[in-house]
């Protein structure tokens, strides 16, 4: 066929011209930035539903808005901030950084590659909508537990399912393409131990993915069809069971955390042992204790629902489960910090976030090990405990994750430096208000202040006058963020192709910005094994 | 195209085409459950574009393919997604077998008194668990206690209509339709591969002989599917007649889906084999089409034990 055949010498030559190279695009790193700036808007979009939250919560009463409101802002933040921020962009860093550094020229599937993103912009587009539409947009909380979404839900409801489908196609999408590039378009003389941490995480994200992902969407099409068609999945009347949704949700949904994080722990064994100038410590380790972590996400999901009522035996059995992730998340750490141990350390930016990453992130696992006790999470559920918990890790660990992996390869996409200064400002700004806005949440919910409540009682005024303040503080510090990667794309200094003198990775033997295919050729052996982590 | 080069397709805008349509596909069709007058006309807009973008999506695939374009590794990338889709499949046929367990094993008999469920004889006083006959209770009596009680303003009407006193063996007899299409579904795997060995012997009228033999016996399985369906109807067995119902009906109906879409998948490798598409060594169309139907198989088998059966 011709114009196949003269479209793919085009290949050679870079991206068409104009805004069709976007629509169109096939090539891993068009739709890496595409998946980056979206993630980033809808992060600004989800924020923005934060700091609505947080000037409600600023003082004791209702001043700025109705109480229905104000549950959908909460539902909204959460939903958007999972499927719309954190989840494209470790797709994104998965589509820019994977293909460099297995030594391939692409993806395996690059047009399916370009519709998982294309999906994107729709089904936000639908979930933002329902704002707009009448009864107001979901006001459930981002679990959707029934009844509250099926017998209570207004209209918007089913606009948000089918949103809901969008996003599941797209992740399962985007999961099988890093499967069959990692499978298949791996250089030829690299191992599965030869991997990059990144790419094993990913790897075994897209496991995750393609198992928890389909769940979802049979738990929504179930509302779906109780809502609309009469089933009674979800209904007692009809032998059905509420509860029967949360098991199905959380069989979902404590993959999907997973999904969210094993991305970040790639990212942040990357960056350690650069700054730290000694090869990772354990790497084997830290692959068997990623797929670890993977296994026992499916089969730890009903700790969500300790207070939902559930038998003993069951109670047991899921406080043991949930016990256990926290030996192969232990060893993470170890190594993490057996990897510093006697290193020359130095703290430029990416360091910075990687150390406050391995440091908050602990912090987010002991207070979810709290939760996992059944006795303990009795007082704790549905508290603010809960929540500083989860942003805890999904803030200081997902988002300081992607933070930490777009200051260390923001040269490598862009060919320039960022300002470093500015970008240390940055960190501490965001370091100390984020403790501001998150720390004080634990003692608001030991106290007994209730998750997802527009007014409190007077004795949670000082701390949720303290969390608004630095989350003001933390969502003021994303202009900066802003300000220092376009000041970087444009106006940064020229940075050699290894800007990182001590980094390894086959990402860094590229053009100082990676060629538009990044390995037209596959890697020679002597190359692999010397930009190896495991080493 | 040589074996040491790599393959990356040009880009196209059946991907856009493909969002676009599906996104008119599920606004038609929110729109339409909520009773506006235009949803069904958009729905069947956006189902039109997604057609179309199959169409022209996996035409270019397939001219692509026939033009030589495609390496080994290209094929191997495509196995690879498809085994990968075939699993996820699984994992969503996985949620509705999960709730079928759930309210069999555990809610029917919960709502039954079972356990320490000591709220059950006060709320649910005309009520024995059985798991065919969830449809049983008298109408109004659950909508009546729980309104008097004052505790729930609204609460959705119980559905009226249901199999009074049915047994596991009057709502659907496994034995009759139900064993002939697991025969019928079982045949059609061991005709598809009989199409499989002829491809790979190089016998064109065999391949199109057994492909025609398995086509036709996954359309009668839907036939006699849709007969089924109208007896369950008739019989009180509706998807609004409780858990049985609905488990029943979405698990049948879902897989019922993915036959025909099988169906419509072995058309294509039939028509792409009398043009001469494949040969011995290079047919992964085909091969993927067999993977599916084995799949949609498999699923069948589980559905006939869980389902019918026990």
């Amino acid at each position: 066929m011709t114009t196949a055949t003269a479209s793919h010498d085009d290949h050679h030559h870079g991206p068409e011209k104009g805004l069709m190279r976007w629509i169109k695009t096939t090539n891993h790193k068009d739709i890496g930035s595409l998946y980056l700036w979206f993630a980033f808007t809808m992060l600004l979009v989800g924020g923005a539903f934060a700091m609505g939250i947080r000037a409600e919560l600023l003082q004791p009463g209702l001043q700025l808005m109705e109480p229905q409101f104000f549950n959908q802002l909460t539902t909204m933040h959460g939903l958007i901030m999972v499927f719309g921020a954190i989840m494209p962009a470790f797709v994104g860093l998965g589509n820019w950084l994977i293909p460099m550094m297995i030594g391939a020229p692409d993806m395996a599937l690059p047009r399916m590659n370009n519709w998982s993103f294309w999906i994107l912009p729709f089904a936000g587009g639908i979930l933002l909508s329902t704002f707009f539409m009448e009864g107001g947009a979901p006001a459930f909380g981002w679990t959707f537990y029934a009844p509250l979404s099926t017998t209570f839900a207004p209209d918007s409801t089913d606009f948000f399912i089918f949103a809901i489908h969008l996003l599941g196609f797209s992740s399962i999408m985007g999961a099988i393409n890093i499967i069959a590039t990692v499978l298949n378009m791996r250089a030829p003389e690299m191992k599965l131990m030869d991997m990059p941490l990144f790419v094993w995480t990913w790897l075994i994200t897209s496991f995750l993915l393609i198992g928890a992902m389909p769940v979802l969407a049979g738990a929504v099409t179930m509302m779906l069809t109780d809502r609309n068609f009469g089933t009674a999945f979800f209904d007692a009347t009809g032998g059905g069971d509420p509860v029967l949704f949360q098991h199905i949700f959380w069989f979902f949904g404590h993959p999907e955390v997973y999904i969210m994080i094993l991305p970040a722990f790639g990212v942040v064994s990357h960056i350690i042992p650069t700054f730290a100038r000694k090869p990772l410590f354990g790497y084997s380790s830290m692959v068997y204790a990623t797929a670890s972590i993977a296994f026992l996400s499916y089969i730890v999901w009903a700790h969500h629902m300790f207070l939902t009522g559930m038998p003993v035996a069951g109670e047991l059995y899921f406080m043991y489960a949930t016990m256990l992730i926290a030996v192969p998340t232990g060893v993470k750490v170890f190594n993490w910090i057996a990897t510093m141990w006697k290193g020359s350390m130095t703290f430029e930016t990416p360091m910075l976030w990687a150390v406050s990453f391995v440091f908050l992130f602990t912090i987010g696992g002991f207070s979810g090990l709290m939760l996992g006790i059944v006795p303990a999470d009795i007082q704790y559920h549905d508290t603010y405990f809960v929540v500083a918990h989860f942003h805890y890790v999904l803030v200081t660990g997902a988002l300081w994750g992607i933070i930490a992996a777009v200051f260390y390869w923001l040269p490598k996409w862009t060919g320039k430096m960022y300002n470093e200064t500015l970008a240390k400002i940055h960190f501490w700004w965001a370091v100390i208000s984020v403790n501001v806005l998150f720390f004080p949440q634990h003692f608001l919910g030991l106290a007994g202040m209730p998750r997802r409540i527009p007014d409190y009682s007077l004795q949670f005024a000082d701390f949720n006058l303290i969390s608004s303040l630095g989350g003001f503080a933390f969502g003021a510090s994303f202009f900066l963020l802003t300000y220092i990667v376009i000041d970087c794309i444009r106006n940064g200094k020229p940075a050699s192709a290894r800007p990182w003198p001590s980094a390894k990775g086959l990402e860094w033997t590229l053009e100082p910005k990676a060629q538009y295919h990044s390995f037209n050729k596959p890697p020679s052996r002597a190359l692999i094994e010397a930009e190896s982590q495991n080493s | 195209m040589s074996e040491q080069e790599y393959y990356i397709p040009d880009g196209t805008y059946w991907p856009i085409i493909g969002s676009i349509g599906l996104t008119t596909l599920f606004v038609g069709f929110a729109n339409q459950m909520h009773g506006a007058e235009w949803g069904g006309s958009v729905m069947v807009l956006g189902f039109a574009i997604t057609v179309f973008m199959m169409f022209g999506w996996f035409g270019l695939v397939v001219n692509e393919s026939n033009n030589g374009i495609y390496n080994k590794q290209v094929d191997r990338s495509f196995r690879w997604g498809m085994s990968w889709f075939i699993f996820s499949e699984v994992m969503f046929f996985a949620a509705f077998f999960g709730a079928l367990f759930y309210a069999r094993q555990l809610s029917v008999p919960w709502l039954g008194g079972a356990d320490n469920n000591i709220f059950t004889p006060d709320l649910w006083n005309a009520f024995s668990a059985s798991w065919h006959q969830m449809a049983f209770m008298a109408p109004g009596s659950v909508t009546d206690t729980v309104l008097q009680s004052g505790t729930v303003m609204s609460f959705p009407a119980v559905p009226a209509t249901g199999i009074e006193t049915a047994t596991p063996a009057m709502v659907v007899d496994p034995w009759g339709l139900p064993a002939l299409n697991t025969a019928l579904l079982l045949a059609s795997g061991v005709t598809l591969t009989f199409a499989h060995h002829a491809l790979r012997a190089g016998h064109r009228n065999q391949i199109v002989g057994w492909l025609v033999a398995t086509i036709a016996l996954g359309v009668a399985f839907l036939g006699f599917q849709i007969l089924e369906y109208g007896h369950a109807y008739h019989d009180g067995l509706k998807l609004t007649s409780g858990i049985y119902g609905s488990t029943f009906y979405m698990l049948t109906g879902f897989h019922g889906f993915h036959v025909t879409v099988g169906v419509i998948m072995l058309t294509v490798i039939l028509y792409r084999v009398q043009k001469g598409h494949f040969n011995a060594d290079n047919h992964f169309g085909f091969e993927g089409v067999a993977w599916y139907w084995h799949f949609v198989d498999v699923v069948w088998l589980g559905l006939f034990i869980f389902v019918y059966w026990l």
